[in-house]
């Protein structure tokens, strides 16, 4: 049944559910911000690349490479600080400032990470600029897609790009698993096929996605996948600064000969040649005139496009540029435009961004290297002995974060002359014993805590445990309680009630 | 499909109709969506598949076994297989290791905990408790009395072989039914209970020959329990000195006991478990706290 034979209901109900891809083929810009654009993607990139192969000795219990995510021994090393999994608060805190560092570049200038650090973006320009290499420019490119002939020359190029596409994919994949192992280990391994079966298959997985997602999806993942357009457009407020049209100055539009002629009579002219440029340099084939929208990324190649184009026309340049929709009505009305980087929002983000880096940095600083969690023996509660005697059982889990095995003193108090017994441990003191914990280690140690029956003041009381650190004299603390039956001290208050 | 007939349009909404009717109301013709259509038949044929590759179909002694022989018990074993060869050297250790080297080693000691308890829980915890806490008459293992001893090798022993069971090296040792079996007269009972009470430093209700009921211990009693009560590890007699009473303190009890006796018993674990397994037993239980 083909649709031309069915009686068709009016248009309001058939509306397509899917608008079809427009194919964008960017062209080539030269200019500030593509330089810009260069110089962040050589960095960020690099970055990503090399930084699990730079060392960063640390001694001979730990690994020497500056940023680690030791899955299996559970620590993350990053340069001088070493996280265990129960710091992740420190991980918390930096996405917490890295959320603050997206509002404030948002408050400032709009999309700059859209534009210049997203790894979409940054992916992207790098997979555009190998098909450009292969394919050629924007005009070449449309061409042989409208040709749709598929000569020897077309196969190989498609191949060529595809296959380097692949590679770059495949090296971002490869990158990302070093950072969970020792980088040269791992290339070596990784080349002679004899790593783990899991680093292929996220090696597999990520060249898959960096495929498909800077070769194929392109813009559509900034139009339809990403919430940030969406965010950051109700976080945006009038003084924010975005690439935008200088419509004030652009409308009207006309070709540069008319214009001329125009100026001459002293009728209205814009300085906008409606070349197009603008459009065809947009690697989310926006137009930027329409004013602002969430398609523009704000990558400011438009900017670059526009000035190259005004240059040549003598005319001023900036008739795209970072500004406001405000500062172009005051231009309208003969005003003075405003800027205002500085102000209540702005200063706000700041300020947070500083506090929470400089708690976080109070934190790291500070951050003690000696930790102790007891765990009370719950069944049973306490033990009578022989002598009538009460005793606790306690699991104690001495932490030692220092890079070194380090002897500690484990002490008990708050209870009137207990006896105190570790086991495994020869005990050293009345209250207290010597204790060894290896290296970045943890030691779980049995700790048995007995008082006569006549010292027994309460069915709950109050018990501290104190771990020092002999080298350094660090401590930690950790409170519990000691139980005990009922009946053992009832008497006493019975006197007491007596009085 | 078939060329269309018009009649089966519904006028309107004007959409096709399938040509089914009820009562005047017609069926429109509104398909599935084709993803929808496509993973219905990618699970058919996953489905087949999945029947022909792995285990599938119930017969009525068996099953379909799949082309791929796969079985989860076979994945069971595996992983045991690799428990077991990751603990191997430790077992090995511990296997070759006396028990007070084992007690003593910080690494051993910490395996030994570990596996103790594992196989505690699931051994030991039905009688003694979760926590070796003694549940009724059955002993704690975290106070420091001890009916048959809480030496390392003492308890060794226990473990290995039980308590008054079949096995010739087991624990053996009766508390008889003095009362019921009529060696001590039933008018006498409450006077040599009256007498075990005093042992431990307490008062008996009402007034007794306490000096009849030192005689009647010492000529029934002692031989196990000892002169002044303090007990044999060697024959399972328990001090009756002290604070801890398995099967009661009162005066009540203990006439109890005295009347029909007890025996509690306790099975042998060595040939049910590993060696070594039972070796962590015994410095599990030693260093709960009681140990001697």
């Amino acid at each position: 049944m083909s649709l031309a034979e069915v009686p068709q209901t009016p248009d309001d109900g058939d509306i397509p559910l899917y608008e079809a891809r427009k194919e964008i083929y960017p062209q080539v810009v030269h200019g500030r911000f593509r330089t810009i654009k260069w110089i962040i993607l050589a960095i960020t990139l690099g970055i990503y690349y090399f930084l699990p192969f730079i060392r960063w000795y640390r001694g001979p219990n730990a690994p020497d490479q500056a940023v680690l995510i030791d899955l299996a021994n559970r620590r993350f090393y990053f340069f001088f600080i070493e996280i265990w999994p129960q710091e992740l608060y420190y991980v918390t805190g930096l996405l917490v400032i890295a959320a603050l560092v997206l509002f404030l570049m948002n408050a400032v200038a709009g999309r700059v990470w859209c534009g210049y650090l997203c790894p979409q973006t940054v992916w992207t320009d790098l997979f555009y600029a190998v098909e450009r290499v292969i394919e050629g420019d924007r005009r070449e490119r449309m061409q042989k897609a409208s040709r749709g002939m598929w000569d020897l020359e077309r196969i190989a190029e498609k191949i060529l790009k595809h296959t380097l596409w692949l590679m770059i994919a495949w090296w971002t994949g490869g990158a990302w698993v070093l950072y969970f192992a020792d980088a040269p280990t791992l290339v070596r391994e990784l080349v002679t096929f004899q790593a783990p079966v899991v680093d292929y298959v996220w090696i597999a997985i990520l060249t898959f996605t960096t495929y498909t997602l800077a070769g194929w999806m392109r813009e559509q993942v900034c139009l339809y996948m990403c919430p940030w357009p969406r965010i950051q457009a109700a976080l945006t407020d009038e003084y924010a600064l975005n690439v935008m049209y200088r419509y004030d100055r652009g409308e009207p539009r006309m070709s540069a000969k008319k214009a001329e002629a125009a100026r001459k009579v002293h009728e209205p002219a814009g300085d906008c040649v409606d070349c197009y440029q603008c459009v065809n340099v947009c690697p989310t084939g926006v137009d930027i005139r329409n004013g602002s929208q969430l398609g523009c990324i704000q990558c400011g190649l438009c900017i670059d496009a526009c000035d190259n184009v005004m240059a040549k026309l003598g005319r001023p340049t900036g008739l795209i540029a970072y500004d406001t929709d405000d500062n172009a009505e005051r231009r309208v009305r003969h005003e003075e435009p405003v800027y205002r980087i500085i102000r209540p929002r702005t200063i706000i983000y700041a300020a947070l961004i500083a506090l929470i880096g400089a708690l976080m940095l109070y934190a790291l600083t500070n951050r003690n290297n000696v930790g102790i969690s007891a765990l009370h023996d719950r069944n049973p509660l306490f033990v009578r002995l022989a002598d009538g005697a009460i005793r606790n059982a306690y699991t104690i889990r001495v932490t030692n974060k220092a890079l070194d095995a380090r002897p500690f003193r484990l002490e008990v108090l708050g209870l009137n002359a207990p006896k105190f017994e570790v086991i495994g441990v020869p005990q050293t003191g009345a209250n207290s014993t010597l204790i060894e914990a290896g290296p970045d280690q943890t030691r779980e140690l049995r700790v048995l805590v007995t008082l006569p029956k006549a010292l027994i003041a309460h069915e709950k009381m109050d018990v501290t445990f104190r771990l020092t650190d002999i080298v350094d004299g660090a401590s930690a603390t950790v409170r519990d309680h000691f139980f005990a039956p009922e009946g053992d001290y009832h008497h006493k208050q019975d006197e007491k009630n007596v009085h | 499909m078939a060329a269309h007939d018009t009649s089966k349009v519904d006028a309107v909404t004007g959409i096709s109709t399938t040509g089914h009717e009820w009562d005047g109301i017609r069926e429109l013709n509104t398909p599935l969506p084709r993803w929808w259509l496509w993973l219905f038949y990618i699970c058919i044929v996953w489905g087949i598949g999945y029947v022909i590759a792995y285990p599938a179909w119930p017969l009525v002694s068996s099953y379909t076994r799949g082309v791929l022989g796969y079985a989860s018990r076979d994945q069971i074993e595996t992983d045991m297989a690799a428990l077991k060869a990751q603990r191997g050297e430790m077992v090995a250790r511990m296997e070759s290791a006396s028990l007070e080297e084992i007690r003593n080693d910080p690494k051993m000691l910490e395996v030994a905990r570990a596996l103790g308890k594992a196989a505690f829980g699931t051994n030991c915890a039905p009688c003694h408790g979760q926590g070796a806490q003694g549940v009724s008459v059955y002993p704690n293992l975290n106070d420091d009395q001890w009916m048959w001893g809480g030496s390392l090798e003492q308890i060794y022993q226990t473990i290995q072989y039980g308590i008054r069971n079949e096995h010739p090296d087991s624990r053996q040792g009766p508390m008889p039914a003095f009362g019921k079996d009529g060696i001590i007269p039933k008018a006498d009972i409450p006077i040599v209970a009256a007498y075990v009470v005093t042992l431990s430093g307490r008062k008996p209700e009402g007034a007794v020959d306490l000096a009849k009921g030192q005689k009647l211990f010492a000529e029934n009693c002692a031989s196990c329990h000892g002169d002044n009560g303090k007990g044999n590890p060697d024959v399972g007699a328990p001090s009756l000195t002290s604070n801890i009473w398995l099967y009661g303190g009162d005066e009540k009890a203990i006439i109890e006991t005295i009347a029909n006796g007890r025996g509690g018993v306790m099975p042998g674990w060595a040939g049910r478990l590993e060696p070594a397994t039972v070796k962590a037993l015994t410095v599990y239980v030693h260093t709960l706290g009681g140990g001697q």
